[in-house]
């Protein structure tokens, strides 16, 4: 499992000479154990000493690069098998496909919605993360025509053909700025593991429906000294959905469990695959598609290869892996007390919300995008949404009567007047025996909250 | 394969080789080979050492564990109802032991109108909402529930206040009108609940639905007792917290209930609304579950539901896309979630997310490998789009 900072200690030079930036050897251990610096920062360490904490600091699953500098995304690096446990590390890459049979503009107009894909939420900006070419024609003069042109675009790419010779010719264009070779397969291992080793990239190893076969492959590859691997299980869909989870659990059991150094690797899913042959319509095929990448994100994948752009089908895969890489580590909690927006003064409204972060930051934005001149009120809650702290007593009359004091808000309006949250309905009277505030209840959701005080006041 | 080309195999995979009991080592034996041999030897040596190590390499074994406990099954519908079975696991993947009975969903009927649902749902349902047996029988005659969930909505005393009495009438009007199993909720008055299931949970004796809910709020004793006269199962609610929902089962044991006769809800967060605080309860509860924890051993159960009060689920914006796809994809992704971390059963809304959520449930209880999987070895150059 986890290293201790004991563990590295022993292998440090413990000289506490502080060039890496921490008071001593022991401290620099425990920053190391717990992934917040560097192990390079160490620079009196010997290349020999180097090599073995490397190699006890290596993640169960190996991060993978894909593309370099500012266009870049990483991959892999996990730890556990379930995030509470730790927390998930690198979030899954969400890629969408292009591929070489596509008219100029129709090729044009994709590439604009990919770069232009993005959904914020609770103060982050969600996006996607690279872009797949593939090599849908085999013929190698298109392909090398569509990778020219994605080599302008600002996501990091992934190669998609399975003939070595149209691979090289791409690698030739664009094999500097490592692109994700996809993929190596029994049939062509040799030549794809070749290039892989030529242009320094990593390579994706796509061994459908047989992990047997998929660990002598990887064994194979590591043997001729790749690194950074990909692992592709297939991507089955419909009744074979089943088959390909549990393929993919298997891989990460064995990776963290069993530190079987053959799936120590990310592993990608395609759900754009639920489109083969489908003759469904195009939302159903959307609304499919969504549906099968939200089962592989729930389970250990680090890549997936989309065909659909519609933001609808996009928003809720971003919002889910946004779930799911939030460090559980972290409080889940804003700072409690009193916010002020806008031009605040005596006459100002009062609202009331919890100090849940995404209650608080959803409240937030809902606040600012309306443009809403208004104190704010936030309730220790312990990081609780308002239905789940009014469930479990955090939101009563005393707590806000005790807020009401502590911030001083009485000296700061001209009136005793405060709206709570729709949710909190049932709590409304309990106020205003607590606190002597007239309380209203607001919308059951903050978004109309700012045409709620425009309307009201 | 002649003997020197097996030979060559071999050195391959070792540093050295053994035959019978003569030991040779890798110098020797190519002083040993003949010239051109020697040349391919080493040519093998020397791409051995290009890599930077000889790799020992083991059998893949998939990577099955034993589990000390198991959880219960419990059987909802008995009587004049096609009974249901949930839970009975015994491992926690499929490729280790499948599931015995697959995940379950109950669709949400109301015994008012509720013309606050959004909708996509009441599009499929507004010719029904007048009758709480209409609606129900709606859900199971063209959206093929398994089970319906009425909620007594119309009991809450800020709602319509409607009698014990009344809330009895329309169980006994849901009753008639399908055959599947029940569970009956209330309005969520901690005072009301308590008398109102207890009414409904008489007038639907020997039935065995699933009384929702039991929680530390309210009289959780009334409702255990009103389970154990009319053989009923309890919905065992806690919010968030394995502890609250330990203690919870405990005390529902106390009262003559048995880990066949509970089903725990321990609150299930939307997607984008804190669903990875459930992700995690649901997955520790499981996890404790198959350790042998006999408090926490019962099948789980999701509010699926509450995905439609997320703004991405209902909220008119351009920019998002039409709500008629964002709001089932937001009950989908928040069902299947659940249920990919060990969640039994759903209650849910929308008869499109029902249908996937079916779907991928199905595959739970078949083994491994067992299904023909199309050759997909060719998708690059096959997928159109
Ligand atoms: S740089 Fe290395 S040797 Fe110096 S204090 Fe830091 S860990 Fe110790």
């Amino acid at each position: 499992m986890k290293v201790t900072a004991m563990d590295i200690y022993k292998l440090l030079p413990k000289t506490n000479c502080e060039d890496c930036g921490e008071a001593s050897c022991m401290a620099f251990a425990t920053k190391l154990s717990e992934k917040e610096t560097d192990l390079k920062l160490c620079t009196p360490l010997d290349p020999e000493g180097m090599e073995k904490l490397e190699k006890i600091l290596a993640p169960a699953v190996r991060e993978v690069t894909i593309g370099k500098g500012d266009k870049q995304v990483i991959i892999g690096g996990d730890e556990v098998l379930y995030r509470y446990e730790l927390t998930y590390y690198n979030p899954t890459a969400l890629v969408i496909d292009v591929h070489d049979e596509l008219e100029e503009s129709e090729l044009e107009e994709r590439i604009k919605i990919i770069e232009n894909t993005e959904f914020e939420r609770t103060g982050e900006l969600l996006t996607l993360d690279a872009i797949a070419v593939r090599n849908k024609s085999g013929d190698r003069q298109k392909f090398i025509k569509t990778v020219s042109r994605l080599k302008n675009s600002v996501y990091p790419l992934i190669l998609c053909t399975m003939d070595p010779d149209n691979m090289k010719a791409a690698l030739e264009v664009v094999g500097d700025e490592r692109p994700l070779i996809y993929a190596a397969t029994e049939n062509n291992l040799e030549e794809m593991a070749k290039l892989a080793l030529d242009y320094q990239c990593p390579v994706a190893l796509f061994v459908p429906g047989d992990l047997e076969k998929m660990k002598q492959l990887s064994h194979s590859l590591r043997s001729q000294g790749i690194k950074d691997i990909v692992l592709d299980p297939g991507t089955f869909v419909g009744d074979g959905i089943g088959d390909t989870l549990d393929n993919f659990v298997m891989i990460r059991r064995l990776a963290v469990e069993e530190k079987d150094e053959d799936f120590r690797f990310p592993i990608m899913g395609i759900p754009a695959l639920m489109r083969l042959g489908s003759k469904e319509d195009s939302v159903t095929k959307g609304i499919k598609e969504a549906t099968v990448a939200a089962t592989m994100l729930n389970k250990y994948a680090d890549m997936l290869i989309f065909n659909g752009t519609d933001i609808w089908e996009l928003i809720p895969v971003l919002t889910l892996r946004q779930g799911l890489f939030t460090d559980p580590r972290k409080p889940q909690a804003v700072d409690a007390g009193l916010y002020e927006f806008g031009d605040v003064s005596e006459d100002s409204p009062v609202v009331l919300t919890t100090n849940f972060a995404l209650t608080y930051y959803t409240v937030e934005g809902d606040l600012k995008s309306g443009k809403a001149n208004t104190y704010l009120l936030v309730l220790d809650t312990e990081g609780r949404a308002v239905d789940v702290s009014l469930a479990g007593g955090q939101l009563n009359g005393k707590s806000v009567a005790d807020l009401i004091k502590e911030t001083d808000i009485e000296n700061k309006v001209n009136h005793k007047k405060m709206i709570i949250p729709g949710l909190a309905a049932p709590v409304s009277g309990e106020i205003e025996d607590d606190s002597g505030w007239e309380v209203a209840v607001g919308p059951r959701d903050s978004s109309a909250v700012p045409d709620y005080l425009l309307e009201k006041l | 394969m002649d003997k020197m080309t097996q030979l060559l195999k071999l050195l391959e995979n070792t540093k050295s080789i053994e035959i019978n009991d003569f030991r040779m080592d890798f110098d020797e034996l190519e002083l040993q080979l003949m010239p051109a041999v020697q040349q391919v030897v080493q040519q093998a040596v020397q791409t051995r050492k290009a890599a930077s190590e000889v790799l020992p390499m083991e059998d893949f074994k998939p990577p099955i564990q034993d589990y000390p406990g198991k959880v219960a099954e419990v059987q909802l519908g008995k009587g004049s109802r096609k009974p249901v079975y949930l839970g009975g696991q015994q491992a926690l993947y499929r490729f280790e032991e499948a599931q015995p009975n697959a995940p379950v969903v109950t669709f949400d009927v109301f015994d008012i109108p509720m013309p606050g649902l959004p909708r996509p749902i009441r599009e499929h349902f507004s010719d029904v909402m007048d009758h709480p047996g209409e609606w129900a029988k709606k859900a199971v005659k063209e959206f093929g529930a398994n089970m319906v969930t009425i909620h007594l909505i119309g009991t809450g005393p800020k709602v319509m206040d409607k009698s014990p009495r009344e809330a009895a009438n329309d169980i006994e009007e849901v009753l008639q009108a399908v055959d599947v199993p029940l569970v009956i909720g209330a309005s969520g008055d901690p005072v009301k609940d308590p008398l109102v299931l207890e009414k409904a949970a008489e007038a639907a004796q020997g039935e065995r639905c699933l009384l929702a809910s039991a929680n530390l709020d309210l009289d959780y004793q009334k409702v255990a007792q009103a389970a154990v006269n009319n053989d009923h199962a309890v919905l065992s609610w806690s919010i968030t917290d394995v502890n609250m929902q330990k203690t919870l089962n405990r005390y529902l044991l106390k009262e003559g209930l048995t880990q066949n006769d509970i089903v725990m809800d321990p609150t299930t967060c939307a997607l984008g609304y804190g669903i990875e605080f459930s992700i995690d309860i649901m997955t520790r509860t499981r996890l404790a579950a198959l350790k042998g924890d006999t408090d926490l051993q019962m099948p789980m159960s999701s509010g699926t539901t509450n995905a439609w009060g997320s703004r991405e689920a209902w909220m008119k914006k351009e920019e998002w896309g039409p709500t008629d796809y964002r709001g089932p994809i937001w009950e989908i992704f928040t069902g299947l979630t659940m249920m990919l971390n060990g969640v039994d059963i759903f209650m849910m809304l929308h008869p499109t997310s029902v249908k996937l959520l079916r779907e991928i449930g199905g595959t739970f209880v078949k083994d491994y490998m067992t299904t023909d999987l199309p050759d997909i070895s060719d998708w690059i150059t096959q997928l159109e789009g």
